[in-house]
């Protein structure tokens, strides 16, 4: 992933300032223009879902309006549209990741179901006694739960890299961890709890000299840049639709090569096979073999529309816009007396964890929403993060293209007074 | 619009710089845990009795301002009382915080435990002042497995 890091330069100022107006941006959401306890909306609570634009509100209700029916093998006019509306939007995906093919691209409901999916048939096919899977000590529980699961079935070990006091992967330890008996690498792209972006380009090309895949979990990382998982060399890629402006129950897999001819379903039923019989069934081809059921036609539909309308922005807009943002709450957070932030990697994307000194983040949270401010206190899903550091929880503003400077003033004002109400 | 202040009153936010009780017992007769899982507080409680009389409760642990100012203001009311009164006062300190937001409490019977009142108008907090309570119960009766608010 691509830092802009001369987004303080006046060229990259006055260059957004042509190119990008907030304002605007803020009248697609409809969702942020209302008083929450009296005051203004201040969502910043992105990481853990991102509003919808009118452009994937709209989609959604036009195609239930118009276009709805079941997909595939429908015979009839509106099945085929619906069809037709389904499949562009593994086309729009597999462009908007720059995978080689349609077929790479599986749609399940999230990156949890999607690193299941993995988790699950690599337990039935690579991972045998005595193996080891790798992860890092700053995965979502998404992406620790399913490995000591198939770990636990297979009588395989599950491996842990460390990160330092910054939140950082230690790279030096991490490459010791990849051994002969590694099966996978699972790490998280950018973490949701401490921002971190890691250098997964590195890590996949020494995983790749030992021959050993990769998994990334991507859901924070999409929505703030430009992903190319073939630039990347990513051997499975997985994220969410509703942390990139769509709805939510729908997220991506996507699998170079033959991974997804390897793999076994995850799931059966209908669409995913290609006969049945009580003898035999044969199934279907790599992504419909993945994709049990009914799936959630019109969140997919909804998700084409959240990816149009964040590239008709432009990753590079977006990416420096929100670098000013995070640069600017950091160094206003960091001059409030008894802040301290948790997570403060060199590369990081839009996410800020802190603490307040003897202030529990739950008594933040409630403080900050009364002036209608919404950040996550918590433990963000990643529990061993929190040990790391030390702490129960974090207090966590994350940002999206449509927050402000205005909003980061309410935030810091909003801090200063968590601490005057604590005093 | 409810005032911060309705919640985070003086004696709460007292109450969670310097908790009360705030120590293991030795000789506990009873003890619990409890925890929410959603927010990471965690609550152990010791209890020692003399007969069907509570002579002694302490708790460690850690969590908000609110579970623990409510933590230490239990361990503080419920010293002299008996096995009875502490149950008759878990269900009115209960009816106070999550009653009807719209109406003003009822605080008759819980006595200074009435700061707990603005608990009530918001929801999302109610579980912080009720954790301690549900694990006294668990301790009373005896159960082995850990309170959770979930």
């Amino acid at each position: 992933m691509r830092v802009v890091s001369d987004a303080y330069s006046p060229d990259t100022l006055q260059e957004l300032r042509g190119r990008f107006d907030v304002d605007k941006i803020r009248e697609d959401f409809p969702i942020l223009d209302q008083q929450i306890h009296g005051k203004r909306l201040v969502y910043l609570d992105n990481a853990a879902s991102t509003q919808k634009p009118r452009a994937v509100i709209d989609a959604e209700t036009l195609f239930m309006a118009r276009d709805y029916a079941n997909i595939h093998r429908g015979v009839h006019e509106l099945s085929q549209r619906a069809t037709e509306a389904y499949e562009s939007v593994r086309g729009r995906v597999r462009r908007f990741i720059n995978a080689e093919h349609d077929r790479q691209i599986v749609f399940v409901r999230g990156t949890t179901e999607g690193i299941n999916l993995v988790a699950h048939g690599i337990g039935k096919t690579i991972l045998g006694p005595g193996d080891e899977i790798l992860i890092t000590h700053m995965e979502h529980h998404s992406n620790i739960v399913p490995w000591q699961m198939v770990c636990e079935e297979r009588g395989a070990k599950l491996r842990v890299a460390p990160i330092n006091e910054a939140g950082e992967l230690d790279l030096a330890e991490l490459e010791k961890l990849i051994t002969e008996r590694t099966r996978l690498v699972a790490l998280v792209h950018v973490s949701n709890a401490l921002g971190t972006i890691n250098p997964v380009e590195e890590i996949i090309r020494f995983a790749h000299e030992k021959g050993v895949p990769v998994l990334l979990d991507g859901a924070q990382a999409v929505a703030h840049a430009k992903v190319d998982v073939r630039a990347l060399g990513a051997d499975f890629y997985v994220f969410s639709s509703h942390k990139l402006y769509g709805p939510t129950g729908v997220g991506v897999l996507y699998a170079s090569g033959d991974w997804l001819d390897r793999l076994p379903p995850y799931q059966g039923g209908g669409d995913m096979i290609s006969s049945v019989s009580f003898e035999k069934t044969i199934y279907n081809k790599p992504p419909f073999k993945f994709e049990a059921g009914t799936p959630n036609i019109t969140g997919v539909v909804g998700f084409g529309a959240a990816i149009d309308y964040v590239e008709d922005i432009g990753f590079r807009t977006i990416e420096a816009y929100e670098r000013l943002l995070l640069n600017e709450a950091t160094e206003r957070l960091r001059e409030v007396d008894g802040v301290r932030l948790i997570g403060t990697a060199r590369e990081k994307a839009g996410v800020l964890s802190f603490v307040i000194d003897g202030v529990h983040p739950h008594d933040v949270g409630t403080i900050l929403d009364q002036d209608g401010i919404a950040i996550r206190a918590g433990h963000h899903c990643a529990q061993p993060v929190m040990e790391r550091f030390g702490v129960p929880a974090t207090a966590r503003a994350s940002f999206a293209f449509y927050n402000t400077r205005e909003e980061i003033d309410k935030l810091v004002r909003g801090v200063r007074k968590v601490r005057e109400v604590f005093a | 619009m409810s005032d911060l202040r309705d919640l985070y009153q003086e004696v709460i936010l007292d109450h969670n710089k310097n908790p009360r009780n705030f120590r293991a017992m030795d000789d506990a007769d009873r003890k619990a845990d409890g925890f929410n899982p959603l927010c990471g507080d965690k609550v152990t409680l010791f209890v020692r009795l003399d007969g069907d009389v509570i002579a002694d409760v302490s708790f460690q642990g850690s969590g908000c301002a609110i579970s623990t100012a409510s933590a230490s203001m239990m361990t503080q009311v419920l010293v002299g009382k008996t096995l009875a009164q502490a149950e008759a006062l878990f269900d009115a300190f209960h009816d106070v915080v999550t009653g009807d937001p719209t109406h003003a409490a009822d605080t008759s019977a819980v006595g200074k435990l009435a700061v707990f009142a603005g608990v009530r108008e918001y929801p999302t907090r109610v579980k912080c002042a009720t954790l301690v309570w549900h694990t006294l119960k668990s301790a009373l009766k005896g159960e082995q497995d850990p309170v959770t608010t979930e």
